[in-house]
């Protein structure tokens, strides 16, 4: 009853597709439960109404053109309209202002802004080599400031001293003026939580943002939010004026609803999305996977950029050479685990992945986490560097000291090197298929024995 | 609520203020829908809506209105008539989950675990816990649990501040079970009433993080088989449908024996409390309706669903 959105509507279009064609009734019984999903998602009513008006439009007239596969093309209307209701195509942040440029977070409580705050600096100073500078402007909640200072010295952003007993446009005028002065590109400033309806703080935001002129003013929301999100999204746009929204928590399984609410009522673009706790989990918004994520299709496009940002190339060409010399250690396979446990364990790994969602309630009952990952690492680190080196010294002894250093058991140890010693056999093969240009014999013989 | 001392006309006024608030598009909404309109299935498709739309879900929104329409299909209805039934079907699902949160006297102390996803109010609620505990004359020890967060132990140390409340702490990344354990038995050696245990914010689809909590859990019961004594979850009134993913989780994991909704101030109508109600079965022990200290109140089951309708108290 309350699977994801991607699953129910996966289960609508499997529906489809077992049939041979579709009469007009048929898209009718499907966009009803499109629509009972998506309000079950929380897309907020009027959007849902709308979306299910056009996609109808769209599939009854396109239904009779081609009978071969019916589901599959109200799939791909489907998908067209929730992308294009998300869309446009993702919009970078404006940067283009003399510095310093100011970046104004404004939202609800909770929703996450001080965290977004430091990511955005974070990825800002680090993928885009700008100097910047964060400030807090909350006054209100208990250690809010203290929390974005903390947040600043992990990801190594300067942040704006706190003077006791400041109020938020004081600090603001504080961190132009340093901002000017120190010769910043950019000033994030991380504002109070406050509820849409509370004209005190929204008038204070507004303020802020005449006084700060900012370039970006994002309205950071929580992709749990329910119908509450077209309130929300609202009375920020009308009483402060934004000009972007950050979803954030988009790592848990909230059905995304409330992108598609507050993009169709305010027509501003969702521009970052967060996807974990860590510093480095935001990522740039794009509609067609998000909606291709809804869908149930997966998001692919995400997990090779992810890999390709994650997986140092220096490293990946030392591991090629060496594994043409054949001279694969257990350094190398630490290396390997480390990389996937970056990228975001199996689950970041399986969240990315196509017809997921169906699955994932039985992957959670295989209880398939990191943990083992952890384990694999804990037993490595457990070795001598020689040990590492060459593997076929662990004998017996050596296993039970492994195993009480890893906190683990000696069959745990077998297993790893069994898994070491399929690994380096198969890229053996590889290596020799390779030298005799045998590649293109098949893949089965890449295989390890006996799986 | 009714038993609740304090400035009771102050905060009710507060709490009305808030859900009228957020149930004036609704309540405008069906009264739109109904004046001099018969009770149709056109009108009772519009009602679900409606429901829908005050994030009741789409199941009980129809099992609600079907209720309604049962005896009144087909007849001439007044808005008024409409609201006062639907409020009435409301405050009847929740009324039996509407029990405060009493602690135990006899268990010394009294440990309260509070869990929930990030950003959904956890160290707020503890923080105002802690000052109506203590205005009830019970000692009162904070456990800083969660160690992930920047400046989270700072956050629950000023409310340690404001309510004269001991606050264990450890440094940032120390193991949460750890200290748990730790704070349970200080608070056991120095005899205190009530332990407030605080833990990182977590989203309910992150095994690791759940198996810590559930860790513990474990942890606390080493020392004390019946602890945790109660274990919160506290939910934001802004969430939508992904509330019920919460609670089955995070029941699953440490056994949730009631629930507190936060920020009912804005217009969010926390309507999906409603269903949570129905289909868990868990006490909703108390409402967060502002920032302050003296801004969690006890549930009251008829004041919310009236409320909700945009009907008098």
């Amino acid at each position: 009853m309350f699977e994801s959105l991607s699953g129910k509507l996966g289960g609508v279009f499997d529906r489809l597709r077992r049939r041979g064609s579709l009469s007009e009734a048929d898209v009718a019984a499907a966009l009803r439960e499109v629509r009972i999903a998506l309000l079950e998602a929380d897309v907020a009513l009027p959007v849902v109404k709308d979306f299910i008006e056009r996609v109808r439009e769209r599939a009854v007239g396109e239904e009779v053109l081609r009978s071969v596969t019916p589901g599959q093309q109200v799939v791909k209307i489907v998908h067209d309209h929730l992308t294009e209701t998300l869309g446009p195509a993702a919009e970078g942040l404006n940067l283009d202002a003399p510095a310093p440029a100011v970046i104004l977070m404004v939202g609800l409580q909770g929703s996450g802004k001080t965290t977004t705050t430091a990511k955005l600096g974070r990825m800002l100073a680090q993928r885009q080599r700008r100097k910047v500078l964060m400030a807090s402007l909350d006054v209100r909640r208990a250690a809010a400031q203290e929390q974005l200072a903390q947040l600043g010295a992990q990801a190594g952003i300067a942040v704006l001293p706190v003077v006791a007993g400041e109020g938020p446009l004081a600090i603001a005028g504080r961190a132009l003026d340093a901002g000017r002065r120190e010769g910043y590109d950019l000033v994030l400033l991380d504002t109070a939580g406050r509820l849409h309806i509370d004209d005190e703080l929204m008038a204070e935001a507004k303020a802020l943002a005449v006084r700060t002129r900012p370039v970006e003013t994002l309205l950071v929301a929580d992709a749990l939010t329910g119908q509450d999100a077209v309130n929300v999204a609202r009375a920020f746009n009308d009483r402060v004026g934004i000009t972007g929204i950050v979803l954030t928590r988009v790592d848990g399984d909230a059905r995304g609803g409330a992108a598609l609410s507050m993009k169709a009522v305010t027509g501003r673009p969702i521009k970052l999305i967060g996807v974990g706790e860590k510093l480095d989990a935001l990522e740039a918004f794009h509609p067609d996977r998000i909606a291709g994520r809804i869908l149930g299709m997966g998001d692919v496009v995400g997990l090779v950029e992810r890999a390709a940002e994650q997986i140092d190339r220096d490293e990946a060409e030392r591991l090629a050479r060496k594994v043409q010399k054949g001279g694969l250690d257990l350094e190398d396979l630490l290396g390997q685990i480390r990389q996937i446990g970056r990228m975001g364990g199996m689950e970041g790994l399986l969240a990315h992945l196509p017809g997921v969602a169906k699955i994932k309630s039985r992957l959670a009952d295989a209880r398939i986490d990191s943990r083992a990952l952890k384990h694999q690492e804990a037993i490595i680190l457990s070795m001598t560097p020689a040990e590492r080196r060459r593997p076929e010294i662990i004998k017996a002894s050596r296993k039970r000291r492994i195993a009480a250093g890893a906190g683990v058991g000696v069959p745990e140890v077998n297993r790893l090197l069994k898994q070491f010693s399929d690994m380096s056999r198969m890229m053996k093969r590889v290596t020799e298929m390779e030298k005799k240009g045998l590649l293109r014999r098949g893949l089965e013989r890449l295989m390890p024995p006996g799986r | 609520m009714a038993a609740s001392e304090g400035p009771k006309a102050g905060w009710l006024a507060r709490l009305k203020a808030g859900l009228g608030r957020s149930s004036a598009r609704l309540s405008q909404g069906i009264a739109a829908l109904l004046v001099r309109r018969r009770l149709d299935a056109a009108t009772l498709e519009e009602l679900e809506e409606l429901l829908i739309s005050a994030d009741l879900g789409a199941a009980t929104a129809a099992r609600l209105v079907a209720d309604l329409a049962r005896g009144r299909f087909e007849r001439e209805v007044t808005p008024e008539e409409v609201k006062e039934a639907l409020a009435e079907a409301v405050a009847r699902i929740l009324a039996p989950h509407a029990v405060a949160l009493r602690p135990d006297p006899a268990r010394k102390p009294f440990a309260i675990l509070v869990v929930g996803v990030n950003g959904s109010g956890k160290t707020t609620t503890i923080g105002k816990l802690a000052k109506r505990f203590r205005e009830e004359g019970r000692s009162v020890m904070l456990a800083a649990g969660d160690t992930f967060r920047a400046a989270a132990v700072e956050q629950l140390k000023v409310w340690g501040e404001r309510t004269a409340a001991p606050v264990i702490a450890r440094e940032p990344g120390a193991d949460a079970a750890g200290l748990a354990f730790a704070a349970l038995a200080e608070a056991r050696a120095r005899g205190i009433d009530v332990l407030l245990i605080d833990t990182a914010g977590r989203l309910q689809n992150k095994a690791d993080l759940m198996a810590e909590l559930a860790k513990i859990v474990r942890v606390l019961k080493k020392q004390d088989p019946e602890a945790p004594h109660a274990a919160l979850l506290v939910l934001d009134a802004t969430v939508g449908q992904n509330a019920h993913a919460q609670v089955e989780v995070f029941r699953d994991m440490t056994g949730i024996s009631g629930l507190v909704v936060t920020k009912l101030d804005g217009t969010a109508k926390g309507g999906v409390v409603v269903a949570l109600a129905e289909r868990f079965g868990l006490p909703i022990h108390a409402v967060g309706v502002g920032e302050g200290a003296d801004d969690l109140r006890p549930f009251d089951a008829r004041a919310f669903a009236r409320n909700l309708m945009g009907l008098d108290a």
